[in-house]
């Protein structure tokens, strides 16, 4: 009768993920169709957005240091990017190395931002690490003299798309008997790597390292005298945030083919922080959909408080660009006062839910994962 | 001194140590904080498998030499050595790693945590899953993490902490959370367990119940140094104690010697009462 019913449950899980998959698969068309293809764009965007929030959720929800210059680790990843894959040098490396290489540089910069922090913690963190995301942009916007290598604010054209092999994600490409538009392959590609690093925050989450995070987050001193090294914890949370920061970094400048320092700017900082704060600092879900919640509706304002605005006063009151930052200030209080964890707060992780008799069983559910 | 049946000690194994050998040794150690010398040329030796106290009255400078040996605050000057190992200045994770585990006065729990996960926290310094470890969870971590999970669970057990593992630490009651502190500190597989008054804020049942588990926790083989101002529960469990006053040590011995000592009596009752 157990069995019966577990079996069922497993039966469940599996039409739910199956479910899932097929509506991933089939969003960007879907969108496409009932949208317009600029909305897949902005799929893109969202995916590319909850990548960098996961990898702010490693610094400031599970190791609770509070981040205010992440966009610089981005920052990092896009000009490597840039760099190596476009006529600014003349190099044109291969995605697979100019987005590892990328991701690589933005965690050593993580490690290099991080270590002067270290004895830091709230508010003096914050400016710190404010302060160093607003280096780098000003870098960024000043490295093209004496010797020209950043072009300076007009920021680098001309990058290289994303290309697989010979297979250019830039182009329209026929498979299966279906059009795949630049877009849609984008979309593709940034949900393998969303998955993937969904992935390894779940790993980490449910680990050694995952609990020594979350012990210096509650508290530093505890931690310590428990035997936590919290100088290299601390550190490896910064390398992995900042890596993460890192390849998206390095998606965004080959799906736009364009960056310049104006993307990085302190209000992109606040944007991804809001993303993990609203949604749900510590809890994965929470923080996916507090990404997608902060790309699409201000995109959903944009596009239709004008024609709402039309319908019911007969002209336009408020800008749709002003009205969506009034809007997204509001909400921001509304959360803070009303869901101060979040809109989908971190619970009690599934582990220690399960009774004793559950432990048992552990062992033949990460059999099946294997 | 051998008090404890047989049947408490864990595994049947006898693993208590005579009391002869030195475990902890503090020699002239001095701290100043700008120009009060909370500790002022204190040496005092603890020797395994015994329960050490540290008394005093408040602001006597007990916490300071416990913060100090736990690697928290550097000392001014003296050094101290523990388990053959010398120190002046060290990083707590350090000493954790080298055998000393410790709770706090006012404790510090990772509140939003649950009771188990503390416990886990705790194996950290003898567990070794990275990063690969993490992400692969290949055979060695999956056994690593079923083993961290088990002796926390054990530790649960062990101290009396009777909730659902997955309670979070904040909802746990006061004694138990001190209990999840003694467990926490106990994962880290001490030499030498620090307790700076456990027994604070506790009643007379709860204190009864404390004094059973440090007997057991030191037949099972690990040393404690206690802070407490509850004396009864002092006299009754330390083998020696140590009375520190203004940041110096004014008596030290077996507790009914000290007791009526009048150096002690006069710090706890004031000089001009006598």
């Amino acid at each position: 009768m157990n069995m019966l019913a577990q079996m069922s449950r497993k039966h469940r899980a599996w039409l739910a993920f199956a479910a899932l998959a097929m509506l991933l698969l089939s969003l960007p068309f879907i969108t496409d169709a009932l949208l317009g293809r600029g909305w897949v764009r902005i799929l893109d965007f969202a995916l590319l957005y909850i990548v960098l929030a996961l990898g702010l959720n490693i610094v400031v929800g599970y190791a609770g240091l509070l981040d205010l210059g992440y966009i610089a680790f981005f920052a990092v990843g896009a000009y490597c990017y840039a760099l190596l894959g476009s006529p600014q040098f003349g190099l044109h490396l291969p995605f697979w190395i100019v987005l590892p290489a990328g991701a690589l540089l933005a965690g050593f910069f993580g490690v290099l931002l991080g270590a002067p922090t270290l004895k830091l913690r709230g508010d003096y963190l914050a400016i710190v690490t404010l302060g160093f995301g607003e280096i780098i942009r000003i870098f960024l916007n000043n490295l093209n003299a004496p010797l020209n290598i950043t072009n300076g604010p007009q920021g680098i054209s001309m990058i290289d798309p994303i290309r697989i092999g010979e297979f250019s994600l830039a182009s329209t490409h026929e498979l299966f008997g279906l059009t795949f538009p630049s877009v849609h392959l984008h979309y593709y590609l940034f949900l393998c790597i969303t998955l993937l690093v969904i992935f390894v925050s779940l790993r980490l989450e449910d680990s050694r390292i995952g609990r020594a995070w979350m012990a210096i987050r509650e508290d530093e001193v505890a931690a310590a005298a428990m035997g936590i090294n919290t100088r290299n914890i601390k550190l490896l949370a910064f390398a992995m945030g900042a890596t993460f920061g890192g390849a998206a970094g390095g998606l965004f400048a080959g799906f736009q083919g364009f960056v310049s320092p104006e993307s990085f700017g302190l209000t992109e900082s606040i944007m991804v922080l809001c993303m993990v704060v609203l949604g749900g600092m510590g809890n994965i879900g929470g923080v996916v959909f507090g990404g997608v919640l902060l790309v699409l509706l201000p995109e959903a304002l944009r596009h239709g408080a004008g024609p709402v605005q039309q319908a019911l006063f007969g002209k336009m009151f408020i800008d749709p660009e002003s009205l969506r930052m009034l809007l997204f200030g509001l909400a921001l209080i509304a959360v803070m006062l009303w869901r101060p964890a979040g809109l989908w707060p971190s619970r009690q992780r599934r582990r220690e839910l399960s009774a004793d008799d559950d432990a048992a069983q552990r062992g033949t559910v990460y059999d099946a994962a294997k | 001194m051998n008090f404890l049946p047989m049947t408490m000690r864990r595994n049947g194994v006898q693993c208590m140590t005579p009391p002869s050998e030195t475990l902890l040794e503090v020699s002239g150690i001095g701290k100043h904080f700008g120009g009060l010398a909370a500790l002022n040329d204190v040496s005092l030796h603890i020797l395994r498998g015994e329960i050490y106290g540290l008394i005093g009255p408040n602001g006597a400078g007990k916490t300071t030499l416990f913060n100090i040996v736990t690697g928290l605050y550097q000392l001014d000057s003296g050094n101290f050595t523990f388990d053959g190992t010398g120190y002046v200045s060290c990083k707590p994770h350090l000493l954790a790693q080298a055998g000393i585990a410790r709770t706090f006065q006012n404790i510090r729990l990772f509140a939003n945590m649950s009771a188990l996960e503390n416990v886990m926290v705790g194996r950290h310094v003898r567990t070794r899953c990275g990063i690969w470890g993490a992400l692969a969870r290949h055979a060695a971590a999956r056994a690593e993490e079923r083993a961290i999970i088990g002796r926390a669970r054990e530790l649960l057990r062990y101290v009396g902490v009777n909730r659902p593992p997955q309670t979070l630490a904040k909802n746990l009651s006061y004694g138990e959370q001190r209990r999840l502190e003694i467990a926490r500190a106990l994962a880290t597989d001490p030499k030498l367990l620090a307790l700076d008054e456990p027994a604070a804020g506790m009643n007379a049942t709860e204190t009864e119940s404390l004094k059973t588990l440090l007997q057991t926790i030191r037949a099972d083989g690990i040393t404690v140094l206690l802070i407490e101002h509850d004396v009864k529960l002092i006299m009754g469990l330390c083998d020696r104690v140590t009375v520190l006053d203004y940041g110096k040590k004014i008596a030290e011995g077996v507790p009914h010697e000290v007791r009526n000592n009048p150096a002690v009596i006069e710090a706890y009752l004031g000089g001009g009462s006598a």
